[in-house]
């Protein structure tokens, strides 16, 4: 049996972020501020995955979220999942959830609503998690699935 | 309810609506009380609303009250390209209340977010107008003498037509039965309908304007817009079916009052003017009173 090669080189402790849609790896980077970090982060897009075609993957060393914080990707991954890495072993596994406020990170679909026409923080509750539905805090329209749209 | 700001009308319970209610009839009594003389007012219409301002007007010059502000957003600071967020950073300096008209949905709420003192909404775009809500359950209370238990009829465009979508969330709290009248293009939406299921309230739709209405205790008509419908032969069908008559009230309840938030156009005749349970223009002036009401209290005076 031939040793399984990876395509990102493993962390000895850290967080794994796997299974990101591909598409999203760059609005995953930037929504959890790791463009403005000095850890060290290894990163693979456009891997084989069975589950969803291309994933994504992140590697950060010496680097733990917290819940809040990681909660943050869910509206653009779903699906991620998290190892946390100590001395090369999984310790950990998490799952990313959608949080009931959702703060800065996605846009009101409503051209007419405040948060489109001024320089400010999107605010939304959450109402529905599948099929997506939120609640924008200002003009109270519900932005859904389809219409989503990630700042 | 001291230092709260109004945005929308789900942000008073049950109880300060009756509060409000209760103030009205006090200042409809006596209007005027000089409790606001040591009071500035902002008054930023960023579209104009000639009713709603007068009416906001009328109220704080019968409260001793002053006031600053524009009529429009070409004669303030917007049209230099100014933020809403510097706008109202810089009036709440000067003033102890803002009342505020914005053709943005949200703006009100972002307004009292970023405004060191309470921001009561005049209006913000198609989203919500609380102060003309409490005006209609001020008129409902003094022509029925109670809000309890009443059959309200809402008529014309109830889907877009804030103004009812806000008193059907008001009225729920006072066990009322609903009966919506509007073209099918124009139906009240879903998720009025499930409010109401939730709350067990029984409402029941028509979309014939029929001797139905002789079981109505309060009438709410309300304009149906030709600029609402993508198909202007849909808008030619519509636009005299939903129009009361006075040969319609014949049966109707003594009780009965008809209820319009105005300008009217077309849908109620003028041959309805003369009749007793006609009660629109008195509806308006109500609002005088329950805007004292609404900044008595907001400002902690009543």
């Amino acid at each position: 049996m031939t040793k399984k090669e990876l395509s990102v080189r493993a962390i000895k402790n850290g967080t794994v972020i796997d299974h990101i849609p591909a598409t999203h790896l760059f609005k995953v980077i930037s929504i959890l501020g790791l463009d403005k970090i000095e850890n060290q982060i290894t990163f693979g897009t456009n891997l084989k995955s069975k589950q969803q075609g291309h994933k994504a993957i992140i590697k950060v060393a010496k680097k733990y979220f917290a819940d809040e914080d990681i909660n943050k990707i869910a509206l653009v991954a779903p699906s991620a999942k998290l190892n946390i890495i100590e001395d090369y072993q999984v310790v950990e596994k998490k799952v990313v959830e959608i949080p009931e406020q959702i703060v800065g990170i996605a846009k009101c679909f409503n051209p007419k609503c405040i948060t489109n026409n001024e320089n400010m923080t999107t605010r939304f509750s959450l109402v529905e998690k599948s099929p997506l539905a939120l609640k924008c805090q200002y003009c109270e329209k519900i932005t859904n699935e389809a219409h989503l749209e990630v700042l | 309810m001291k230092n709260k700001s109004l945005v929308s009308i789900t942000d008073f319970s049950k109880e300060e609506i009756l509060r409000i209610v209760e103030l009205a009839a006090e200042f409809e009594a006596n209007p005027n009380q000089k409790l606001m003389d040591d009071k500035v007012v902002s008054s930023l219409f960023f579209e104009p609303s000639t009713r709603t301002r007068l009416s906001f007007e009328t109220a704080i010059q019968r409260l001793g009250g002053r006031i600053i502000g524009f009529t429009d957003s070409s004669s303030s600071s917007t049209s230099k390209g100014e933020s809403l967020n510097d706008t109202i950073k810089m009036v709440s300096n000067y003033s102890d209340l803002i009342v505020m008209r914005h053709p943005l949905e949200g703006s009100a709420r972002y307004a009292s977010e970023v405004s060191d003192v309470p921001v009561i909404n005049a209006g913000d775009g198609a989203n919500q107008h609380p102060t003309q809500t409490l005006l209609d359950m001020y008129s409902i209370y003094k022509t029925q003498g109670t809000l309890d238990n009443l059959n309200i009829f809402l008529v014309g465009d109830l889907k877009y037509g804030r103004t009812v979508h806000s008193l059907l969330m008001a009225m729920s709290q006072f066990n009322p039965t609903f009966n919506f009248i509007s073209p099918d293009s124009l139906k009240m939406p879903d998720e009025y309908k499930l409010f109401l299921d939730k709350k067990g309230i029984k409402y029941y739709e028509h979309l014939e304007f029929t001797d139905i209405i002789e079981e109505a205790d309060i009438l709410y008509m309300t304009r149906v817009q030709r600029e609402r419908f993508s198909d202007p032969i849909e808008y030619e069908k519509v636009k005299n079916v939903y129009v009361l008559r006075n040969s319609m009230l014949d049966n109707t309840k003594d009780n009965l009052r008809i209820l319009h938030p105005l300008p009217r156009v077309n849908e109620i005749h003028t041959d309805v003017d003369a009749n007793p349970k006609a009660y629109y223009f008195e509806q308006a002036e109500n609002g005088v009173y329950a805007r004292m009401a609404i900044m008595a209290s907001i400002l902690g005076l009543k």
